[in-house]
């Protein structure tokens, strides 16, 4: 076990990534997440990495794609407005088969919005993180230590299934400091990327990455099997922690720093006697559909709590095909819920029961 | 029979889809006689723009990646950063390098990096069919400017080797025509100098190639020709913008 050091969210992150063998960040600074190209540019040089400052996030990003291409481990990271012109990148390469891993430190929305800490970007990182048929994986930590242990992850969940990857954190986890232990890393050397364009050297026919299909036919059938490989992940890597739900009659559903607030109030409302539950979904896509389908079975109803309107509301109403009522909870512009707060609409769900 | 004549090895035997009189081709063959006489096909990475050269990728036989419009330079700048033994150049066409692309290109200039770009200016965006591109000259009749470009409200043309060329990590910038045998040897010379200023690492290097669009400027390809001669070539002088390949390294 290694030592456990009190570290920033968006550092540990950053140290964590580079031990799971990045060695290319390409950034553009925006708050909150500019400690983490802080840190980049400090360790980089160092190790024989590259840190550059790009002159836009449409640079950045496309610098990863080409790093990406080459076949090794690039990163970017960002922040809400910052990931809206990331989204060209991330589209060509869903569609050029790369893996890649990009951040999201949430800010509120729309537009410029705010510094503070949110959940708005769960729609575009879910539904539409670029234009097209395509999915990205999107990972949601909860904690400084699961900022640290998902970056990996998504490394390696990149590499074995070829398709960028996002870490979508907020504002709260980014600048928080909490006692974090970060491994060795699998470092990637061992991933082998025959299709990388990286020159043939005379030893094989030329390689391309490319996204444009021209012919309808080609493209669709291409589309179709990103699609299989799309279903094999929704059945294998869903990921997802489940608290005190075994006999939980009202499941609260919430990822990331609301998902820490709401399980001190589940914590609290079981101290009341209410028989509250939580799932917390870590990967966002694939939507963990089957651990919240199985809880249904016992629970009369279900409250999502967000940093936002009401995005993954939506996802928790289609797992369970609507067979129970879902609430919603939620601040949004930056506003953090209080624990008691969801208690207050936990114990509003429980209702006619306390 | 003694062989005088033959296609580049470093060009796939694949019919390329550029119209006829269109100067792609010939400059297509310059950039894969350089990679052929340089002996670097195997280690260049190539960027394919979005425009007409959108499937240089096909053309080229060395690794290639196809860029977001305007994308280029960034891509070559990762792929450099991650390899940077191998070659890596972009080919773009105006509107990709001197419209949407403006940043990418002026910053990958600026910050030196250790690439090669081939810039292929013909005053028009082809594969859209027409339309005014950031060259175009004024008063230039396109299917977005049917009554000239009027620089009261399109603006003026971007002159882009005399624009890089103030930049001090710009290490070496000529532009060049195609439009004679004699501007063609010239345009090799300077296609195979900026490959060798990328290899000796001496920073960012850009040719860029005046060239005619005759299905879109609507004319036949030995008119297309004289209108470059009579009306481009006044506004984009030939010749050398940035040279530092004979200073020495810092």
């Amino acid at each position: 076990m290694s030592e456990r050091v009190l570290m920033k969210g968006n550092e540990a992150l950053a140290e964590a990534a580079i031990r799971a063998g990045c060695r290319h960040f390409f950034g553009y600074p925006i708050t909150p997440q500019t400690e983490l190209a802080a840190y980049m540019s400090k360790v980089m040089p160092k190790i024989g990495g590259t840190y550059l400052q790009a002159e836009s996030e449409i640079a950045a990003v496309n610098m990863v794609l080409g790093a990406a291409s080459a076949g090794v481990r690039a990163m970017t990271s960002s922040s809400s407005p910052g990931i809206s012109l990331k989204t060209e990148g991330i589209s060509y390469m869903a569609g050029s088969d790369l893996p890649a891993v990009i951040i999201n430190v949430q800010r509120g929305g729309p537009g410029l919005g705010g510094i503070q800490p949110s959940q708005a970007d769960y729609w575009q990182a879910t539904k539409a993180p670029g234009h097209g048929d395509l999915h990205v994986l999107v990972f949601a930590p909860s904690s400084v230590q699961e900022m640290v242990d998902l970056v990996g992850h998504a490394f390696d969940k990149a590499d074995e299934y070829r398709m960028p990857a996002m870490i979508l954190a907020d504002g709260m986890l980014g600048q928080m400091m909490e006692p974090v232990a970060i491994g060795e890393g699998s470092g990637g050397s061992n991933v082998e990327k025959p299709w990388a364009a990286n020159g043939h050297k005379g030893g094989r026919k030329h390689n391309i990455v490319n996204s444009l299909y021209l012919q309808a036919a080609d493209l669709e059938r291409l589309v179709k099997e990103r699609f299989e490989r799309y279903a094999v992940i929704e059945e294998k890597e869903a990921m997802s922690e489940s608290y005190m739900t075994e006999d939980a009659e009202y499941i609260v559903v919430a990822y990331g720093a609301s998902a820490r607030v709401a399980k001190a109030a589940v914590r609290e409302a079981r101290s009341q006697g209410i028989k509250a539950g939580l799932i917390r979904p870590i990967t966002l896509w694939p939507f963990p559909k089957k651990a919240i389908k199985d809880a249904a079975e016992n629970a009369k109803a279900f409250l999502c709590v967000e940093m936002s309107m009401g995005q993954m509301i939506d996802d928790v109403k289609l797992a369970i095909e609507c067979s129970r009522p879902v609430e919603f909870f939620g601040r949004t512009g930056g506003i953090i819920p209080t624990p008691a707060e969801v208690l207050e609409n936990i114990k509003k769900l429980a209702g006619g029961d306390k | 029979m003694a062989i005088v004549f033959q296609k580049p090895k470093a060009l796939t035997d694949v019919p390329t889809h550029y119209c006829p009189g269109c100067t792609h081709g010939i400059i297509h063959r310059l950039v894969a006689e350089c990679l052929d006489e340089l002996g670097i096909e195997g280690k260049t990475v190539g960027v394919a723009p979005v425009g007409c050269a959108v499937m240089a990728y096909n053309y080229f036989g060395c690794d290639m990646i196809q860029a977001p419009h305007g994308r280029a330079p960034a891509i070559a700048t990762g792929v450099k950063r991650s390899l940077p033994d191998n070659v890596v150049f972009t080919y773009q066409g105006d509107g990709d390098l001197a419209a949407i692309g403006t940043a990418e290109t002026v910053h990958s200039a600026t910050r030196g990096e250790n690439i090669t770009v081939i810039f292929v200016n013909n005053a028009i965006y082809g594969m859209t069919g027409g339309q005014m591109a950031p060259t175009s000259l004024p008063n230039q009749v396109t299917q977005t400017t049917p009554y000239g470009r009027d620089v009261k409200t399109a603006g003026y043309p971007v002159r882009v080797c005399e624009m890089l060329s103030t930049l001090d990590g710009t290490a070496y910038a000529e532009r060049v025509s195609v439009d004679c045998v004699k501007n063609v040897m010239k345009a090799k010379k300077a296609i195979k100098k900026a490959f060798e200023t990328q290899i000796a690492g001496k920073g960012f290097s850009i040719v860029e190639v005046v060239s005619a669009c005759p299905t879109n400027w609507g004319l036949s390809p030995v008119e297309a020709l004289d209108w470059l001669r009579a009306n481009m070539l006044p506004y984009y002088p030939l010749g050398v913008y940035k040279d530092k390949t004979e200073e020495e390294a810092e």
